[in-house]
């Protein structure tokens, strides 16, 4: 079943209603077995990254394990962010470390938290962005990801810079932007996460 | 590129069980303008970007019913959700995120403890934490009359401008723009901008006062009081670089559909999702 992983962090009501919305059936846990048994994953949150991984260390070992099993993993926007190696807003803290990476601050010059709708651009094939195609989708967030490896983003916006606004490697799929608040399109990408199969 | 956003605002009275929106003029004369779950349905499949959910009424004991009304609102609208009325503690703003919200506004409540925002943007983050500020006009012969004050000049004259509070019944004599840059400094993650001169009015946004907080800070700036017609909004995305526009009226009382207003920008060059 879609697993969303409840770490103390992060609007759960928003994406279990998407996934209501689109007629999936989902759960909501914070027991490790429950997520080892999970077929999808997903990892919301919003916040600081160093909270947010002092209380995703619990669900280390259980994530690395489903990722490495190649099942459907998908995280949203700071769950995004703790995907990577690292970030500037919580220097010295261990990230997730599943994409290589870090996070930093959004460049001087334009309005931070970057918030509001902005177009994504897909950039390579991935299939929670299949049918997507310069559509708009809501961000909010401060900081940005950096992959050492470019080819793993799917899709970028334009604010200032390239920002990286999708990732996406075998099953593992992030978005910096926000399905659950992203109207229709939004809706799309949390179904064609629910699509993929194990 | 980051799109210009249109969020209606609906002004909830909560002494009803479903809520109902209402629109007053420069908060009186209050006018019954729908339910709040369906109208910020119909504003979701118009279009709009995002939906402010003001608590007018903003007594404790509505706080539940607010928790109500944005829990049913997030099972069909999926855009962000602003909450404002009766934030008063860190913990509101958890139950109100709880719920569904995004971004809870406080107005009163910061500037009798501005600690909140300090507080409150580092256990929900800075993008949950809005402040509400409503402006006021307050003209001066000579900027030297209002030496501690930030003095602009307008086209009617020099002035600065008064914060209220309690909805526009009591002004504080705090600088708006200098509360706008401490509010940031505290952890704000945005400005929503009223302007009492022009709330309910109709006669445009106060472009200067959007145009003086909004250089004044880095943080996204929501223009909000006064718009009567499509142009309005025009005007205070041509002329001030805020990053949304508010309005109540135009499309409550159906004068304008979302999609009207955002293709008329479009058609203007303002980028805004269509």
């Amino acid at each position: 079943m879609i697993t969303i992983i409840d770490y103390k962090s992060g609007n759960l009501k928003s994406i279990s209603n998407g996934f209501k919305k689109i007629g999936e059936d989902f759960q909501i846990t914070d027991d490790v077995e429950v997520i080892s048994d999970a077929t999808h994953l997903v990892l919301p949150g919003v916040g600081a990254f160093g909270s947010a991984m002092e209380n995703l260390e619990l669900f280390r070992d259980v994530i690395e394990e489903h990722i490495a099993d190649d099942k459907p993993f998908l995280g949203v926007c700071l769950g995004q962010q703790v995907l990577m190696s690292e970030s500037e807003e919580s220097p010295n803290i261990r990230g997730l470390d599943l994409f290589k990476g870090r996070c930093e601050f959004l460049p001087k010059g334009v309005k931070v938290p970057h918030m509001g709708w902005n177009q994504l651009n897909v950039v390579k094939d991935s299939a929670i962005l299949e049918g997507i195609d310069k559509e708009y989708f809501y961000f909010v967030h401060s900081y940005h990801v950096i992959p050492d490896d470019s080819d793993i983003i799917a899709g970028t916006c334009d604010y200032g810079i390239d920002v990286a606004a999708s990732l996406s490697q075998n099953n593992l799929f992030s978005t910096q932007f926000h399905p659950e608040k992203s109207g229709k399109a939004g809706l799309r990408i949390l179904k064609n996460f629910t699509s993929i199969k194990e | 590129m980051l799109t210009k956003r249109i969020i209606p605002c609906l002004d909830c009275d909560l002494q009803v069980p479903e809520g109902r929106v209402v629109k007053g003029v420069e908060f009186k004369e209050i006018k019954y303008a729908g339910n709040p779950v369906e109208l910020a349905t119909r504003y979701y499949e118009e279009g709009a970007d995002e939906v402010v959910v003001l608590d007018i009424t903003a007594s404790h004991e509505r706080r539940a019913t607010m928790a109500d009304v944005i829990d049913r609102l997030t099972e069909n609208v999926f855009m962000p959700i602003c909450v404002g009325g009766g934030i008063r503690k860190v913990d509101d703003y958890i139950k109100m995120l709880k719920a569904g919200a995004d971004k809870c506004s406080t107005n009163t409540a910061a500037i009798k403890n501005p600690e909140l925002l300090t507080e409150a943007s580092k256990v929900v983050g800075s993008q949950a934490v809005v402040i509400g500020i409503d402006a006021k006009r307050r003209y001066v012969d000579h900027p030297d009359d209002a030496k501690d004050k930030i003095v602009i000049e307008t086209e009617k004259g020099y002035c600065w401008f008064d914060s209220s509070i309690y909805g526009g019944r009591e002004f504080t004599g705090i600088d708006a723009i200098a509360w706008a840059c401490e509010c940031q400094d505290r952890g704000a993650g945005e400005i929503l901008l009223t302007s009492m001169d022009g709330d309910g009015t109709q006669a445009g946004y106060d472009i200067e006062l959007n145009k003086a907080i909004n250089d004044a800070v880095d943080i996204p700036v929501i223009a909000s009081g006064g718009v009567g017609e499509p142009k309005d909004i025009l005007d205070v995305f041509e002329k001030t670089d805020v990053s949304a526009a508010l309005a109540a009226s135009i499309f409550h009382f159906n004068q304008y559909s979302i999609g009207e207003v955002k293709k008329y920008l479009k058609d203007n060059n303002v980028a805004v999702r269509l």
